[in-house]
């Protein structure tokens, strides 16, 4: 699957490396390897079919088609695909999970008011 | 009492071959009313979110019925991880085994009283003989005290070649059970590592009779039997 393509989504290709702390105010596809963090407050973040994260994760919407380790908090929503391979917490306000997924961890759906109360 | 046990849980264990046909077949789903959950539906419907441990394979269903109503859920699949291929050791005497504290060290990491209840579902007639007792042992654990633990357990009139379910919740007595069908995916397991033990899928182990299985949960304070009519006990335990 190739990622959509706009000019405002950022890529990143399944040959590429990244460890430290990955922040942009722009939507992210990822379809290599990052580790550490990723803080996209008011975007998204792709994680494609060959994209393997080992970070925690904050963004305003999160889909997982590859393999996801860490936290992650979202604060719209999460999809996880048939192929995705998650380990970690989930904290979001809506999710949805395809058939076949594969999750360890915890799901958290969290209101408006519990985000408020940082709950 | 554990050799006896032990031989006994051998019953079944390597008595026939899965057919590549069963596995090719499409994950069927098939619908069965449960009054084990029935029984624990009275602690969906409270105003107090609950905290559960679904220990079957993911799924959408059950996550979506707990998170509705409110509750936290925490999805494990214990049957996968008891896969990787890092976890296969020998025992004194030679026999190959799983390691019990490498497979409790990389799961069921939850801190004491943590649950309110465990979804068990048919995971100790499945699971290894090695991994049984502690992963009931760390079960008991993670639950509140007053919390509760459902599994099933097939009678001797199930079969050997009972096929392994995941179970949807669909309402509150009724379960969807969906066969599980091994993919390349479920295969590798979540860290990627090829186990081809399962390749066939998962094997029923050993039928617990009821003795075995209040021996299992001896360290809890109550259990109670459901006989279902498909060669299937449902057993509610309270810590």
């Amino acid at each position: 699957m190739s990622a959509p393509l706009s000019a405002d989504l950022a890529q990143i290709g399944k040959s590429v490396v990244i460890k430290g702390e990955l922040s942009g105010s722009e939507d992210l596809y990822v379809d290599g390897q990052v580790e550490g963090s990723i803080a996209l407050k008011n975007h998204s973040l792709t994680v494609g079919p060959n994209g393997q994260i080992k970070a925690s994760v904050e963004a305003k919407g999160i889909v997982v088609q590859g393999k996801l380790e860490g936290n992650v908090q979202a604060s719209d929503r999460v999809e996880l695909r048939k192929s995705a391979v998650v380990t970690g917490d989930i904290a979001t306000q809506r999710i949805s999970i395809e058939e076949g997924a594969y999750l360890k961890g915890k799901v958290d759906i969290q209101g408006k008011a519990d985000k408020a109360a940082g709950k | 009492m554990a050799s006896v046990t032990q031989n006994f849980m051998k019953l079944f264990r390597g008595s026939s071959s899965n057919t590549q046909a069963e596995t090719a077949q499409p994950a069927q789903k098939l619908t069965r009313r449960s009054s084990g959950l029935g029984e624990l539906s009275r602690l969906w419907e409270q105003e107090t979110p609950l905290c559960v441990l679904d220990l079957g394979s993911t799924s959408p269903a059950n996550i979506r019925f707990f998170t509705e109503r409110g509750h936290k859920i925490y999805s494990e699949d214990l049957l996968v991880a008891s896969t990787e291929p890092h976890l296969v050791t020998k025992d004194e005497q030679g026999a190959i085994v799983l390691d019990s504290r490498r497979f409790l060290g990389d799961n069921l990491q939850y801190p004491a009283s943590h649950f309110d209840v465990v979804l068990c579902w048919n995971l100790p007639d499945y699971l290894d003989e090695s991994l049984v007792r502690p992963v009931m042992g760390r079960l008991w654990s993670v639950l509140k005290p007053g919390g509760m633990l459902l599994a099933f357990f097939h009678t001797k009139d199930a079969g050997p070649d009972s096929p392994c379910y995941r179970f949807h919740i669909v309402e509150k007595d009724t379960l969807e059970m969906q066969r599980i069908v091994m993919r390349r995916e479920a295969r590798r397991g979540p860290t990627g590592a090829i186990h081809t033990a399962v390749a066939d899928g998962f094997r029923l182990q050993r039928v617990f009779n009821n003795r075995h299985i209040e021996t299992l949960f001896r360290d809890f304070a109550s259990i109670k039997f459901f006989l279902a009519r498909d060669n299937v006990r449902e057993v509610l335990v309270v810590r």
